[in-house]
């Protein structure tokens, strides 16, 4: 009997909802109905009525959905029915909220106005969110913090959902509640708190401490410079704390934990992805060619943020050098340096590492960021060429809100939950490299255990083919890896244990022997 | 000169082990034929197929463009008649494929035995591609299912049923659950959890008869009771898939009779995996091991002799795992199910009943003979080397935790072991 099986096979049963799902879904969609109106002509007041109304629904139906879901069921994995439901399989649900997603991402980042964003008093949904922003910071709201509140809603009680859903493994509670932490206090409530300190004579920049350049790529643009220097003490603190959070946090925290002390426990994006974006993590794409593109993808996006923050930085020390404590040319050549040694350490170090294009390639892009600074002082041209104020716009536009937001988010039931920080995250860039070159951090595999069963790899959401290394042996040592240790949880076999003891050198790459006492065969020929 | 055609029959992990390993080592020309897929598939994924937790295509160990890279010809064929005198071999379709080397990886059938009604719709083994698809459509609408036989393919059809909220009433031959395989207290822990999750087991019970006219309506047991079911899941075992080499000259017993390099009676025969009957088992091993593991084993060292590289199979320490519903289960060494004279071992078990270690030790000497957990991952590596040094119980307890493969932040279980078995051993001496 031939059969073509992958057609025959992926048709499940359908899928009922009970009872607390479908409260839950309700009182969920309630709460969106309540947003949506206030976005229409129709007025509701009291607004902090209908805003507490609106965000108890929300909060609750996502509470009493994931309670339905997995309250009655014993803790341990519960992928059952994943690729049946039309929301999580890219069918029709997938597609609804899909367009709903990019719709509303499109309208935040191009029209706010729609939104009801006004000069004087809001209207819409921004005048909705008015008592609470009110409330935080003394301010009216804007679409920004109409964002933020939604998004914080998002980690926090989908948060919740995860929390259940993984109750069984305390690495993914800890994650948890570290990225709903992090989200709820860094990026949400202390910005708005700062906001309350200032004063006509001082005022801090908005501030959300734990977002780092280059994923917050705005943060050495002059103007907040500017607020950073004028906010006195603190505010050159604050500055200096972004600079040493790039330049030695980050490679430290990483070179002992690996990239996922930031991605799956602190970063905001990687907050979403984990409790919002987890019912889509299966969708990333695993194939060969998405790799490809990843790779240049993502480093070509890092090489667009140093360069463009370059030229914005040397253009406001060049235009204004009275202002500041460092000079624009002192800039230009620390710069050149910090990039040549990153290089010269990989190159000395991890040279064999590199695959071929990297070779090629690594060395080139230097050269010829190298070569424009070299241009521009010997031949007097423009900075790389090009004006740094519209090299910033662009940036902002296609990176800042196309890629990380419209598609990052927007996309999330179509592509998966990670498609920023695989393909665009300047910051996940260098995290990756600082991994895969300089990290104690990787994925052991257990000897023989592995039963290729692909359950590590349908649930890794970075795409990455996790079998293919487990089934050889081979540690998991990859740039893209964010460890959030769902290949572990799911591993059926108990295969997979990510791990940060002591580096081993250039054996955390090698394929160990696999089936352990195999007589004389050397496995890995 | 001609390059040599290597023909293997079977696409499980023993075949295509087998023809990766040949193919690092060999530029010889390498056919893999299949009646029961185009690619290579895990064969222990399929029940995760049915749960919806992944699609047919994500249970490809390699992807497709993999066989082309490797030059590894797959055919989806059904093969007939093996012709050793002409070295060929017949398809269903009567076309001929001549080889110059046949490596049998045909795997396994569901074994039964010959109970009355085993015709009926909605009866059915869960081995093949096919089975799935078969339970696929066996199971629409189904509310009740009686799975036969308390093993490894029983417990995955009785979770994959419950996944589509399908009661399940669990026929199992002996007084636990896996009980040829698993000593008292684990087959209980295992039987309570099962029950937990909604399973009806039924201890000490056997098929006697099918009953149904058209369709399965339920079973009669041994004792003579009736249990109404619309479905029927029969795991009772697998035997190996070798009916088709009757007549070929090529010497079977249970399984393909092989000696220790993988080969049978006929030169430029051999025979891998499931379907292979090993003439003289290494101790304590037994002839057929129809594991994945084995499997995979049997072909790294194979793929090594159709090299030139003539190697012994020498598959060392035992080590096996699984997983029933939420409980993980990893064995190494010599775990017997009931006592053995000469034998003793620690048993502990957490309050919970989730989590369990039994260390298996030589009597006299305390040397370690074997051990395994429940709920506990171990690193393979640190027991394969306790068993191979054959470490003292006194030695071994103290680094216990050397072996703990449980992800970060998991509680630590090796603390309250020790201390038990400390306490135990420090008892028992004075």
């Amino acid at each position: 009997m031939n059969i073509n099986a992958s057609i025959a096979l992926s048709n499940g049963p359908p899928v009922s909802l009970n009872f607390f799902q479908k409260l839950g879904a309700t009182l969920g969609t309630i709460g969106l109905l309540i947003l949506f109106i206030s976005l229409t002509s129709f007025q509701l007041s009291p607004t902090s009525v209908w805003l507490v109304l609106a965000l108890t629904a929300l909060a609750s139906g996502i509470v009493i959905y994931a309670w339905g879901l997995y309250g009655r069921r014993s803790a341990g994995i519960q992928n059952d029915g994943v690729w049946f439901k039309s929301s999580s399989n890219r069918g029709l649900l997938a597609w609804i909220s899909g367009i709903a997603l990019t719709a509303f991402y499109i309208l935040l980042y191009f029209y706010p106005e729609v939104l009801g964003l006004r000069e004087g008093d809001n209207v819409g949904i921004i005048a909705l969110f008015d008592p609470l922003s009110q409330l935080l910071s003394g301010n009216p709201a804007s679409q920004w913090f109409v964002y933020g509140a939604l998004y914080t809603l998002c980690i926090a009680f989908f948060g919740v959902k995860f929390y259940w859903k993984y109750r069984h493994n305390r690495y993914q509670k800890l994650r948890t509640l570290s990225v709903i932490f992090f989200q709820t206090a860094f990026a949400f409530l202390i910005p708005e708190f700062m906001a309350r300190l200032n004063s006509d004579g001082f005022s801090l920049p908005y501030y959300d401490l734990k977002n780092i350049w280059p994923l917050n790529y705005y943060n050495f643009y002059g103007y907040r410079v500017d607020e950073f220097i004028s906010a006195g003490s603190i505010g050159t603190a604050m500055l200096i704390f972004g600079v040493v959070s790039i330049l030695v946090i980050t490679p430290l925290l990483t070179y002992f934990y690996g990239k996922r002390w930031y991605c799956s426990w602190v970063c905001g994006c990687g907050g979403l992805a984990e409790t919002a974006g987890d019912p889509y993590r299966h969708l990333s794409d695993k194939s060969l060619s998405a790799w490809k593109v990843e790779r240049w993808v993502i480093h070509l996006v890092l090489v667009f943020v140093v360069v463009m923050t370059a030229a914005v930085v040397y253009s406001f020390l060049h235009d204004d050098p009275s202002k500041y404590w460092l000079g624009p040319d002192a800039f230009l050549i620390a710069l050149s340096c910090l990039l040549s040694l990153v290089f010269a350490l990989v190159w000395i170090f991890r040279r064999n590492e590199l695959k071929s294009d990297v070779r090629i390639a690594a060395p080139a892009i230097l050269l010829v960021i190298l070569g424009l600074v070299g241009i521009h002082y010997l031949f007097d041209q423009r900075l790389f060429y090009f004006d740094p104020y519209k090299l910033r716009e662009w940036y902002g536009f296609l990176i800042g809100a196309v890629f990380s937001g419209v598609i990052g988010v927007g996309f999330y039931p179509l592509l998966g939950s990670r498609v920023w920080c695989r393909f665009g995250c300047p910051m996940a860039a260098i995290l990756g490299m600082q991994q895969r070159f300089f990290s104690r951090f990787r994925i052991t595999t257990n000897g023989g255990q592995c039963i290729s069963c692909g359950n590590c790899s349908t649930y890794c959401e970075m795409g990455i083919d996790v079998k293919a290394y487990a089934q050889k042996g081979q540690n998991i040592v990859r740039s893209s890896c964010v460890g959030c240790g769902i290949c572990s949880a799911v591993c059926p076999r108990g295969v997979l244990k990510l791990e940060n003891k002591a580096d081993t050198g250039a054996s955390r790459y090698a394929e160990k022997p696999i089936t352990f006492g195999n007589g004389e065969v050397k496995l890995n020929p | 000169m001609k390059k040599e055609r290597v023909v293997i029959i079977g696409n499980g992990v023993a075949g295509i082990t087998t023809a990766r390993h040949l193919r690092k080592r060999s530029d010889a020309s390498i056919t893999v034929i299949s009646a029961e897929s185009k690619h290579f598939f895990s064969r222990t994924a399929l029940m995760y197929i049915y749960m919806g937790h992944m699609r047919y295509e994500d249970t490809k160990p390699y992807s497709d463009d993999f066989w082309v890279k490797n030059r590894i010809d797959l055919l989806q064929a059904s093969v007939q008649q093996v012709i050793t005198e002409k070295k060929q071999l017949i398809l269903q379709d009567e076309r001929i494929i001549p080889y110059d080397k046949l490596v049998l990886a045909t795997g396994s059938k569901t074994a039964t035995y010959g109970w009355k009604g085993m015709e009926l719709e909605g009866v059915q083994g869960l081995y093949s591609l096919q089975d799935l698809r078969q339970m696929e459509l066996n199971t629409q609408g189904v509310k009740q299912a009686v799975v036969v036989g308390g093993g490894l393919i029983g417990v995955e059809m009785a979770e994959m049923l419950h996944s589509r909220g399908i009661q399940v009433k669990f026929l199992i031959r002996e007084d636990r659950f896996w009980g040829s395989v698993l000593p008292q207290e684990e087959g209980n822990l295992i039987g309570r959890h099962l029950s937990k999750e909604g399973i009806e087991l039924r201890y000490q019970t056997e098929l006697d008869e099918i009953l149904g006219d058209r369709r399965v309506t339920g079973i009669k047991t041994e004792s003579g009771e009736t249990i109404a079911c619309d479905f029927l899941g029969i795991c009772t075992g697998v035997k190996p898939n070798v009916a088709f080499l009757k007549d070929s000259g090529i010497k079977i017993d249970r399984g393909i009779l092989v000696d220790e390099y993988l080969q049978t009676n006929l030169p430029d025969i051999y025979a891998v995996g499931d379907c292979a009957q090993l003439i003289q088992p290494q101790s304590g091993r037994k002839a057929i091991e129809a594991v994945w593991y084995v499997g995979k084993m049997m072909g790294e060292v194979l793929g090594a002799t159709l090299s030139g590289q003539k190697t012994k199979y020498q598959p060392g320490q035992w080590f096996n795992s699984a997983k029933f519903f939420h409980i993980e289960y990893q064995t190494y060494g010599e775990v017997p199910s009931k006592p053995i004279p000469g034998m003793a071992s620690l048993y502990w078990e957490d309050e919970k009943q989730e989590k369990a270690i039994r260390l298996v030790y030589e009597e006299a000497s305390e040397k370690l003979l074997g051990l395994h957990t429940l709920g506990i991952r171990l690193k393979h590596e640190q027991c394969d080397e306790w068993l191979n040094s054959e470490i003292r119980l006194t030695k071994l307890i103290p680094n216990l935790q050397l072996a703990n493969f449980d992800p970060e932040f998991y509680k630590d279980p090796f603390p309250d072991i020790q201390h038990a078995f400390n306490t135990y051993l420090s008892r028992s001496e004075s």
